[in-house]
């Protein structure tokens, strides 16, 4: 009477209408549900650069000629470097660097002059605080290649052309900016945040209201009532994205330089992963605020092994073949791709085929787990 | 599709059911027989195994041991033919609160497939017969324990089942609702719908038709409430129930317990239920009482209740028990 494929799924139509039911009746929820990922993400949007810029810097000036200003007014006109203030004494120096006050000393010591003139070598002491890794990285390669641009200006004596010039070209994002760099990672995160607490909600919900018990003695198959469950969330979770790169491309002007339409589709088999997650967590919490620890556990991998802050590639071996295992891995690659890189479907199939895999074989786990477990308890 | 036992088969039959939870044995051995159309009440202190045996037998858990029928459906092979005859209500009122009462009961009917036309004929018969009709738009978080209960009955008895499982269906609702709730289950074995009930208040255990009564795993009576008032062993040879009324009575139950000819006595609100032999006389009692100061104004026979059925069995069985252990 029903084909045996229809009835795999049975009670689908019921769960789906209930739970949208559900959602409606519950307007504050969705509201708060689709605002905060964007405050979250107004916030890390605006407060993340990691560009680094006028580093605050003190300078003590022994020789006080010509040519020691000159090198002043070079490390001023660098970006990196701010002069906040001229120490008198090396302990100044000391003092300015161990409080914080300022993260680079740079001292020009009193024969820096006379070296040049006699073509020895001028030593120029830079103290950096090495508390910040990344802001210590830059500021030794830039004092360094003034260092070394000051040296070449005085052997070729200004006039001769150097012999090779590197010119590196920055793709895909020419300035720089932090946000280009941020929010399409910030963007998995986030919509793993909100689907993967909302399934696992929905389920454990009907577990403490006893409800669930209920439905299992209805003739519903598990795997009528898991897509019955996330379909509604998929689509709140696909309007979130919608959202969330609205205001990526409005207010943080970060353009989408490959198709759009492709990225939608290519969010699809990740939000399924998500959503299969949040039924997971579901099957195993028994409570609301289990259900919360549960999914901020799963978060913290696609927080840490995603590439979303530390590049996969830099990551100790372990970690590399944990990010394997992590789908915001390969949902970062399609949205870097996609918005910075302008990548087509050529170079992300692989990528959403295996968010596919991985969300199909969640939610059979998930429907296995609660055929056995919820049942038994 | 689904191979029936003969129908002359009862609805509800267990036999020899036993469920373990790792070393723990929660149900152990039971048999049992439901008939069409009776309200069978289950009856046990917490803890007893009644909702185990509710959940073996609509097929929420399989049993670690015996068998048992529903519909003449094995529950072990066949259990999701069972839930589709069956209608189940838990312990816990299981509603969506944040639905309407009308949105509740479509989204029963839907689960179990019922057309919309049918659907619409199945809420209006139900919404007649339990009076729920000035309520459907309301939301079912906002109605009373007693409604709550009415209306996840009728959730649960959509899709037509001719077989009910209630567990503890009147917890925590006012004696009103309760009332009207177990008038509601014998219109509704009148129409030859077989309830399968539990509960633990002794008053609605006299209204079924048969009562079970399970004490630490095991099923220790099993009759009409009139078989089990009548067993030799509520009924020792030699005695008889007595009602003594009196002023004073817990003064009064304390002398009465030290009398020789009286085997137990227990206080039912003005007056004493005791059980007597035959050495027992009347005006050897109340001149007993008199010396005290206490008028016996009636002394009359009784019959058993339930309780004192439930009570007599359970000190048999303890008895029996330690025996063994022993």
């Amino acid at each position: 009477m029903r084909n045996p494929f229809g009835e795999m799924f049975r009670g689908f139509g019921a769960v789906f209408y209930k739970e949208a039911l559900h959602i409606r009746r519950d307007q504050m929820a969705l509201f708060f549900t689709l605002i905060i990922p964007l405050l979250q993400m107004v916030l890390l949007g605006f407060g993340i650069d990691t560009n680094v810029r006028q580093v605050r810097t003190i300078v003590l000036d022994e020789n006080n000629h010509v040519e020691s200003r000159e090198l002043i007014d070079r490390l001023r006109n660098s970006d990196t470097f701010r002069v906040i203030a001229y120490a008198h004494t090396d302990r100044e120096l000391n003092d300015a660097i161990i409080s914080g006050r300022a993260k680079v000393a740079v001292k020009i010591p009193w024969d820096y002059s006379d070296q040049l003139l006699k073509h020895d070598t001028a030593q120029v002491l830079v103290l950096i605080d090495g508390s910040d890794s990344s802001v210590a990285g830059q500021t030794i390669n830039v004092a360094t290649a003034i260092g070394l641009d000051e040296s070449l200006q005085r052997v070729l004596g200004g006039r001769q052309a150097l012999p090779v010039e590197m010119r590196p070209q920055l793709l895909f994002n020419p300035d720089s900016r932090s946000p280009n760099f941020f929010l399409p990672g910030l963007t998995a995160v986030l919509l793993l945040n909100v689907t993967t607490f909302l399934t696992a909600f929905a389920i454990v919900r009907e577990k403490e209201k006893g409800t669930l018990e209920q439905l299992f003695v209805t003739p519903v198959k598990p795997l009528g009532l898991m897509f019955g469950k996330i379909l509604p969330y998929l689509g709140i979770g696909f309007g979130e994205l919608c959202l969330i790169l609205l205001l990526m491309v409005t207010a943080f002007r970060v353009p989408i330089h490959g198709n759009t339409v492709l990225l939608l589709v290519l969010s699809l088999p990740y939000l399924f992963v998500s959503l299969s997650i949040g039924l997971l967590v579901s099957s195993r919490a028994n409570s609301q605020s289990e259900a919360m620890q549960l999914s901020f556990l799963t978060f913290l991998p696609s927080i840490f092994f995603s590439g979303y802050i530390f590049p996969r590639d830099t990551m100790p071996l372990p970690f590399y073949i944990i990010s394997y295992f992590v789908p915001a891995s390969y949902y970062i690659n399609i949205t870097r791709g996609i918005i910075l890189r302008g990548a087509g479907i050529m170079h992300l199939w692989r990528d959403g085929l295996v968010l596919l895999g991985m969300g199909t074989g969640l939610i059979l786990l998930a429907a296995k787990r609660f055929q056995k477990k919820v049942i038994a308890t | 599709m689904v191979t029936q036992v003969p129908s002359n088969s009862a609805p509800i039959r267990a036999e020899n059911l036993t469920r373990r939870f790792g070393d723990f044995i929660a149900v152990s051995g039971v048999s049992l027989r439901v008939e069409k159309g009776e309200v069978f009440g289950l009856l046990g202190p917490n803890g007893s195994g009644k909702t185990t045996i509710i959940k073996m037998l609509t097929g929420l858990l399989p049993p670690s041991g015996g068998n048992a029928w529903v519909d003449g459906l094995d529950v072990r092979t066949h259990s999701e033919a069972v839930r589709e005859r069956i209608g189940y209500m838990s312990q816990r009122f299981s509603l969506y609160d944040d639905l309407t009462v009308a949105e509740n009961m479509q989204f029963y009917g839907r689960i179990y497939g019922l057309p919309a036309e049918r659907l619409r004929k199945r809420i209006e018969a139900i919404v007649a017969l339990n009076g729920l009709e000035p309520y459907l738009g309301r939301l079912a978080g906002k109605l009373s324990g007693g409604w709550k209960q009415r209306l996840a009955l009728s959730c649960a008895m959509l899709h037509e089942p001719k077989i009910m499982f209630l567990d503890e269906p009147t917890a925590g609702i006012d004696p009103v609702a309760r009332r009207q709730l177990w008038d509601l289950i014998f219109d509704l074995s009148g129409q030859g719908i077989t309830f399968f009930v539990t509960t633990h208040y002794m008053d609605e255990a006299e209204r079924c038709s048969h009562v079970a009564y399970i004490y630490y795993s095991k099923l220790i009576a099993d009759g009409t409430p009139e078989a089990l008032k009548a067993l030799p062993d509520v009924n020792p040879p030699g005695t008889r129930r007595v009602e003594i009324t009196a002023p004073e009575v817990t003064r009064a139950l304390r002398m009465v317990r030290e009398m020789d000819f009286i085997r137990s006595a227990t206080i039912f609100g003005q007056s004493i239920h005791a059980l007597v032999d035959d050495r027992f006389d009347v005006d050897d009692l109340k001149a007993q009482l008199a010396q005290s100061g206490i008028i016996v104004s009636e002394i009359r026979p009784l019959q058993p209740s339930l309780e004192d059925v439930f009570v007599a069995l359970t000190y048999k069985h303890k008895a029996e028990l330690e025996a063994v252990n022993a």
